[in-house]
């Protein structure tokens, strides 16, 4: 099939405009060159060390953990409580709420970031890191609640009703059976509004306090001039945090499982 | 279990309800105040006068600086979303169809970009096209150029950076939609005398087009909405509606102003999404979560 090879060739040529230039920011955090660019003048580790010493961004990847972490933990408890709803039970205007669940993802970012900064205004309250956990977690709530609600599909009624029947009451059930079962879906949902809030710089720029900085408005103020190496190695870290974690904790699920079975 | 009376049951409403009032408070009623914000006044940096009057909306209306960025939005938004739908849907056609044992692979660094920093991505390209860029390099190693060519910062980079960052979004969503057609059609078509170019133009790529229309939104609409790729990979003139917001916002802390941009823009891909809605139904854009 002369057709089907040329689609495959597509294909990966894709994949490779996808990747090339991120595997070349990895790459280019151990060039021991003092540019952030080519050529590339030998292997070194220096880049990481001084982006381990260079305090304003160790202060921004604090903020910005504490506050992935917190996002997770809000968006992730709201989303797990609507999704259920909306999995677990029928009534009128479902399919109204769920557009409204999803508003948050309809309204350009950028307008988001001034509404809410606005009515703050009007209430006369400052920027704060309060401002950006709620935002952050209204932005990434849409999302959680499509990835548990995929995941809770799944997961059959069967056993909750054998456990009923056993004579367990509905918050034994819950937590013993039903809980259980949803922990993929929430660890699912909490991943994704981690990084949601990791990645987010559109409306962090609007919302950050003076003086506080996260990795990505970081990186942002950094660029003004060049690319510096130390922007590489960060790169590298964050990559490897936001992809690695995913990976390894999806990896350690499938073995988990398979050795319960 | 389940209460035999479902319409007066209030459990739902109990578990939705947190969600519920976090999106009024944080962002409906933003969104109505950015539209009361729009007929202040205002008087100096930051400051602004409580009242009613139309010079900010007059002034977006009239002047023609805020038209050019507007049909500059429309315009590097079009052409992203049609380039991002050309480059998608052939890897989603190829991943849907393929019988290749490592298509979870295909599909795991599909769903990977997601995972990456946006900024990160956006950067990378200036490794690419930059003074100190990959091609530059490529360029002086060949001994084609002595001087490094100025190949960044223009509105071909900023088309770049948005292809790159938003194209996964098209190809899942053309492959969610690919991946439900019955795949016993396109070789019913076959038999039936199409040719394999017609098997696919007259079955599957018409059954494929709400995955293709929900990718399309997604582009248009992100693409219209952002300012901060413009920023890292374009030149002064390379600007969007949204840079105007932030301008007005964070540069002149002329509110009232920021508020009727905001607004505008709100309007502007709301028109979109509206008129999409009216054609697909939101629940496709869904999908690609399952």
């Amino acid at each position: 099939m002369r057709v089907w090879s040329l689609l495959k060739t597509y294909t990966v040529m894709v994949y490779i405009f996808m990747f090339a230039p991120i595997l070349v920011v990895l790459l280019l955090a151990f060039n021991s060159s003092q540019f952030g660019g080519f050529p590339i003048e030998g292997f070194s580790l220096r880049w990481f060390v001084k982006l381990y010493e260079n305090d304003a961004i160790t202060r921004a990847f604090r903020t910005s953990l504490m506050l992935g972490a917190l996002t997770a933990i809000i968006s992730t408890t709201l989303g797990i409580l609507a999704a259920l709803a909306l999995v677990r039970y029928e009534f009128r205007g479902k399919d109204l709420i769920t557009t409204f669940l999803i508003t948050p993802v309809l309204v350009p970012e950028t307008v988001l970031a001034v509404g809410l900064l606005i009515f703050l205004r009007w209430l006369h309250m400052p920027r704060s890191f309060g401002l950006l956990l709620l935002g952050h977690s209204i932005i990434a709530l849409p999302f959680v609640v499509l990835v548990v609600q995929a995941r809770l599909t799944g997961i059959r009624r069967d056993y909750e009703e054998a456990a009923q029947s056993l004579g367990a009451s509905p918050l034994q059930t819950f937590f013993q059976v039903t809980f259980p079962l949803m922990l993929p879906a929430v660890f699912a949902g909490a991943l994704f509004a981690f990084t949601i809030s990791f990645d987010n710089i559109t409306a962090t720029v609007f919302w950050r306090p003076s003086g506080m900085e996260t990795v990505p408005t970081q990186i942002f103020g950094m660029l003004r001039n060049s690319v510096s190496p130390e922007i590489n190695a960060l790169g590298f870290v964050m990559i490897c945090i936001t992809v690695g974690v995913p990976l390894l904790a999806g990896m350690l699920a499938r073995y988990f499982s398979r050795k319960k079975i | 279990m389940m209460q035999s009376d479902q319409s007066a049951d209030k459990r739902p409403w109990a578990l939705l309800s947190p969600s519920l009032f976090a999106i009024t408070i944080l962002v409906v009623i933003p969104m109505a105040f950015i539209l009361v914000y729009s007929f202040y006044e205002n008087v100096d940096l930051a400051v602004d006068r409580v009242t009613f009057q139309f010079g900010n909306w007059q002034e977006v209306m009239t002047d023609g600086y805020y038209h050019t960025a507007i049909w500059k939005t429309l315009r590097l938004s079009v052409i992203v979303t049609v380039l991002a739908a050309i480059l998608g849907y052939i890897p989603a056609y190829f991943i849907a169809m393929t019988k290749f044992r490592d298509k979870w692979l295909l599909l795991l660094l599909l769903i990977l970009p997601f995972w990456i920093s946006f900024i990160i991505r956006t950067l990378s390209w200036i490794h690419i096209f930059g003074n100190q860029g990959a091609l530059n390099g490529l360029f002086r190693l060949l001994g084609l150029t002595d001087a490094p060519l100025s190949l960044m910062y223009n509105e071909f980079t900023v088309i770049i950076g948005f292809i790159h960052v938003f194209l996964p979004y098209m190809i899942l969503n053309i492959y969610v939609s690919l991946e439900g057609i019955d795949e016993n059609l396109e070789p019913a078509a076959r038999t039936l005398g199409a040719t394999p170019w017609q098997a696919f133009r007259e079955v599957t790529l018409p059954l494929s087009m709400p995955g293709l229309a929900a990718g399309c939104l997604l582009v248009f609409v992100l693409t219209g909405g952002s300012y901060v790729t413009p920023l890292i990979l374009g030149g002064p003139g390379d600007f969007l509606f949204g840079n105007l917001i932030y301008d007005a916002v964070v540069s002149e802390l002329n509110w009232p102003m920021g508020a009727t941009l905001s607004f505008t823009l709100l309007f502007l891909l709301g028109l979109v999404v509206v008129l999409y809605s009216r054609l697909m139904g939101l629940n496709q854009l869904s999908k690609a979560f399952r």
